[in-house]
């Protein structure tokens, strides 16, 4: 969710000036699968699970985590994406820009949810998708998969599983991707 | 000589000195200081002395010219005071430099008997402004039987009109103009088919079908006009034809015209200056009847007052309270005020194409004139501006600039196109019978 | 399930980019021409968002949770109403309804009093349909809240313009075997469309020309001569024709307008059955369209008059899915005229806005 957080925080509609890269893409695909290991050990398998990416940065890394789970468990694990938009609490206090797809692959009763998402922060956008997800049906339990925790939370919302713990200043941008972690400053045009 | 000292010591009408204006009249223009005194003209002269005892109006820069007749008021009483009354209409009027005004007859009831017509002419008797009357040509304005005309022209209504609707029936329209032309007095038309316009509310034209409003073809006055033509020249009846707003109109007068017949026309301000888009956005204070219309007939107007085709500018001041002109386009009354803004608009849409003699014709002697009200008709309007006159004189500031403020009309109403909008020209005072009635644009009683 | 192709670029595919299409800073939708070829498109994709929302088990979010939406309807118009309304309820907004045919208004109330009154009350959002041209625009100055025509008298009815392009940019879709997201308005450029019927009196023709030929499309218009308005001076189609036969073989989407009986009771056509005659989509005239061409009806249909029994079942029509679309469309609506900044400098944020550096959909 760092992408749009990012811009909707002044100075908005800057620029993204990277600083330090913190994390090479292969730091990233061993954090996914330390990730993918203990999903496995703590649910004692895969049974149920459904693996959703929050819209738009989390969906990379969702359906990566599920390539890693199925390989490791040798079964299938379906994939979805969620929006959170329409679930927002700042709906009327910030803009609304455009949407990007949901589609939950099946039912989430009686499911394991495994939210993943890029980056968790203020974990507004968290709260927003755990009542988006309860419309799809009462899951038996969903885990919080990041691969960053950049700190400042505003809600009592903590991840179950996190690639990398890494303390920010507020004003500072977490750049995350496949391709990396990179930490940097957006600069007003 | 004694009888001349004695009125001018008089204390009943004050001397008045019209000072350091233009004077502009039918026999031309000349810088003349003006004396009035017991309401008439005493003096008209260059660097005049001032008496001692008179109220100076200073004129600087202005205008000084008969005051304006406006062929075509709708005073609203009887019968719609919450609009308009007698006597705020004819503030309104004096405000805008009128000395006279032709009340219409489609009040409520209607002026088409004596009774109504003493009513109306009893309430002008302490106006601002002389009010004359028109009286309806049909019973009722309803178009079918003719009313008392000769009543009413016994007691000095010279102009006859169905204004609001037009006339329909060209045998009934016939049979008035016969009986008119007997009694030696004019009929005004509002010439409107009711077919043709059936359901209209603006122009019909790009405009009206882009904003989805049904709409009013230009045929539908036009119509109406060639036939009165055809009726005049038929019976020998004296046609005069109110609120023209279409080039095709235009024409058709200019041609008849040009064969001598007996007919004259008028134009409102709004139709020298508005078109049809004012109503981009649905505002019924736009809505009048004829509608706003293209910039084509907005030029061939002009063109036609320049070529003395139109004969004159009359406002059809037409006040309605607020409820009637706000709501959808559909149910919205028609009509605009015209009375205090008749002097800005008129000036900026003809001169300096004409000149200021040339405006103020449109806007004092003819209408005056054709109103029957002309001094060498027995009446007292229309000037000259010269010894032995009666005193009815407006003065025009040409340059001043002006915010028009709805709320602070004299008018009862509130439904002025011009509002917020900034105008240049003003009348500065007014003097109605020797009484000066406006003084710095502040009407004195 | 496959993974999504990587975020779609931003639109002019730079990073340097002009903000979002701000037609709802201006808090009304009144005509199309008040979105622009960017609104429309930014109204059809975030529909994509509500129709995936209309297929769930629970076809609802929170997203305008307590805000009120006042539908305000003068003319009968049930199947739109209800359209809002479930639109509204489907968002999480409180819905009043409003007859104006059967309220104060008939005892004398004016309009602009029943509006005030009623926008007294808290309201955020009035939809108003009317029978007079404008109406909506007029109810706009009178109130603070958002303002949405539902249709006023000849004029305009935006959401079925709005609807209707997302019905045809679905189908444009199926056809090709792409994602409805992967279909934008540049698939409308060239469409050709000819719209039927009583194009002086209808709402649906003005807006309909507006949107179509916003994205590009060409728009024909066929109509007996006393339906075609008075001036066609600057609107943007490419002609009239009084004969359907020689047009419906070159046009890729035929829209049938509704026509209403008091059109055929003598003044302005000599009868329905005239009319049929020459202008209604018979079998057979429904036979001369291209293999691949579309029927559209805005709807409710007059079965036998423009539109024959058994045309309107063809699969090529495609009526039923312009009122299922409905709801989606005008969700999109309330939520992109709701969703936005309260008060404050909304154009100024909204301006501020340009795009990260990969570009979030």
């Amino acid at each position: 969710m760092a992408e749009r957080e990012r811009r909707l925080t002044p100075p908005r509609g800057g620029v993204f000036v990277p600083r330090v890269q913190v994390l090479a893409p292969e730091d990233v695909q061993r954090a996914l699968t330390r990730i993918a290991h203990e999903i496995v050990e703590r649910n004692r398998g895969l049974e149920d699970a459904v693996v959703i990416g929050l819209q738009t940065g989390g969906v990379p890394l969702a359906f990566r985590l599920a390539q890693i789970l199925e390989e490791m468990e040798a079964t299938a694990v379906p994939v979805g994406m969620l929006d959170v938009a329409f679930y927002r609490d700042d709906i009327g206090i910030r803009p609304v820009l455009a949407e990007a797809i949901t589609a939950i692959p099946c039912d989430l009763a009686g499911q394991l949810v495994i939210l993943v998402d890029d980056v968790l922060f203020t974990g507004r956008t968290v709260r927003a998708a755990l009542n988006a997800l309860a419309d799809y049906g009462r899951a038996r339990a969903v885990q919080l998969a990041v691969m960053v925790d950049r700190g400042h939370r505003e809600l009592p919302v903590r991840p179950d599983y996190v690639g990398k713990n890494m303390p920010t200043r507020l004003d500072e941008q977490v750049d995350v991707s496949l391709d990396g972690v990179v930490l940097g400053d957006v600069v007003a045009r | 000589m004694a009888e001349r000292r004695r009125k001018m010591l008089s204390p009943q009408r004050p001397v008045v000195v019209i000072r350091g204006g233009t004077v502009v009249d039918e026999t031309g223009e000349r810088r003349a200081d003006v004396l009035i005194d017991d309401g008439r003209v005493a003096a008209v002269v260059e660097d005049l002395d001032v008496p001692a005892k008179a109220t100076v109006l200073d004129a600087g820069g202005c205008l000084v010219t008969p005051g304006l007749v406006d062929l075509h008021t709708h005073l609203r009483q009887p019968g719609g005071e919450e609009a308009e009354t007698v006597e705020t209409a004819s503030r309104a009027a004096a405000l805008g430099g009128y000395t006279a005004v032709l009340a219409m007859p489609n009040t409520n009831p209607t002026i088409d008997n004596a009774a109504v017509a003493r009513e109306v002419l009893a309430l002008g008797e302490t106006a601002l402004c002389r009010v004359a009357v028109a009286g309806a040509i049909t019973v009722g304005r309803a178009g079918s039987c003719l009313a008392p005309m000769g009543e009413l022209a016994a007691l000095g209504v010279r102009m006859f009109t169905d204004d609001g609707t037009g006339v329909q029936d060209a045998g009934v329209m016939r049979r008035a103009l016969e009986y008119a032309r007997g009694l030696g007095v004019t009929l005004g038309q509002h010439c409107e088919d009711a077919t043709l316009a059936d359901g209209g509310h603006m122009h019909e034209g790009a405009w009206s079908s882009r904003l989805g409003v049904p709409g009013v073809p230009a045929a539908a006055e036009e119509l109406m006009v060639a036939r009165d033509i055809m009726l005049a020249r038929l019976t020998g009846g004296r046609v005069h034809f109110l609120h023209l707003s279409t080039a095709g109109s235009v024409a058709l007068v200019a041609r008849a015209k040009a064969e001598g017949l007996a007919v004259t026309a008028e134009v409102a301000p709004h139709h020298l200056a508005l078109t049809d888009g004012e109503l981009a956005g649905y505002d019924a204070v736009f809505k009048v009847n004829p509608p706003l219309r293209t910039d084509a007939d907005v030029a061939a107007l002009r063109a036609g007052c320049a070529a003395g085709t139109v004969d004159a500018v009359a406002t059809d001041h037409a006040p309605h309270p607020p409820e009637s002109k706000e709501g959808p386009l559909d149910v919205a009354a028609p009509g605009m005020l015209g009375l205090e803004t008749a002097v800005a608009v008129t000036l900026d849409a003809l001169s300096p194409a004409m000149s200021f003699g040339a405006v103020m014709a449109l806007m004092s002697w003819r209408p005056a004139r054709i109103a029957g009200l002309g001094v060498d008709q027995g009446g007292d309007q229309g000037g000259p501006i010269a010894v032995d006159m009666p005193a009815n004189i407006c003065v025009i500031d040409p340059t001043e600039r002006w915010e028009v403020d709805p709320e602070r009309l004299a008018s009862r109403s509130r439904n002025t196109p011009w509002a917020g909008r900034m105008l240049t020209g003003k009348v500065r005072h007014t003097v109605y019978r020797g009484e000066a009635v406006v003084v710095d644009a502040k009407a004195q009683r | 399930m496959t993974p999504p192709s990587p975020p779609p670029a931003s639109p002019t595919g730079s990073d340097d980019l002009k903000p979002p299409p701000a037609w709802h800073a201006g808090r009304h939708l009144l005509s199309v021409t008040d979105l622009g070829a960017e609104g429309i498109e930014e109204v059809l994709r975030v529909s994509d968002a509500f129709v995936e929302v209309a297929s769930r088990p629970i076809p609802k979010v929170p997203a305008l949770r307590g805000r009120t939406v006042v539908t305000l309807f003068a003319e009968e118009s049930t199947r739109t109403r209800l359209s809002f309304e479930t639109a509204a309820k489907r968002l999480s907004a409180d819905v009043l309804s409003f007859s104006l045919a059967s309220s104060s208004v008939k005892k004398g109330e004016s309009l602009r009093d029943t509006v005030e009154t009623v926008a007294a009350m808290g309201v955020d959002a009035f939809v108003v349909r009317h029978s007079s041209a404008g109406a909506a625009a007029q109810v706009a100055r009178w109130v603070d809240a958002a303002v949405i025509n539902a249709g006023d008298g000849w004029h305009e009815h935006p959401t079925q313009a709005l609807l209707d392009c997302y019905t045809i940019r679905q189908v444009l879709a199926e056809r090709a075997g792409r994602a409805v997201s992967d279909v934008g308005v540049k698939d409308f450029v060239g469409l050709r469309v000819a719209i039927v019927g009583d194009i002086a009196h209808s709402r649906v023709a003005r807006s309909g020309v507006l949107a179509l030929s916003a994205l590009g499309a060409e728009v024909t218009l066929v109509a007996p001569g006393s339906l075609v308005p008075p001036s066609l001076e600057g609107w943007p189609v490419t002609g009239v024709s009084h004969d359907l036969d020689a047009v419906l073989p070159h046009v890729d989407v035929c829209y049938l307008l509704r026509l209403q009986t008091e059109r055929g009771a003598g003044s302005f056509l000599p009868s329905i059955r005239e009319y049929t005659a020459d202008y209604g989509l018979t079998a057979r005239r429904a036979g001369l369209l291209a293999e691949g061409a579309l029927v559209m009806h805005p709807g409710p249909m007059n079965r036998g008059v423009e539109i024959a029994d058994e045309v309107a079942d063809l699969p090529r029509s495609l009526v039923l899915r312009q009122v299922a679309n409905g709801v989606a469309v005008r969700m999109a609506v309330l939520f992109l005229l709701l969703g936005q900044v309260v008060g404050g400098d909304a154009a100024g944020v909204v301006a501020d806005l340009g795009h990260g550096p990969a570009g979030d959909g």
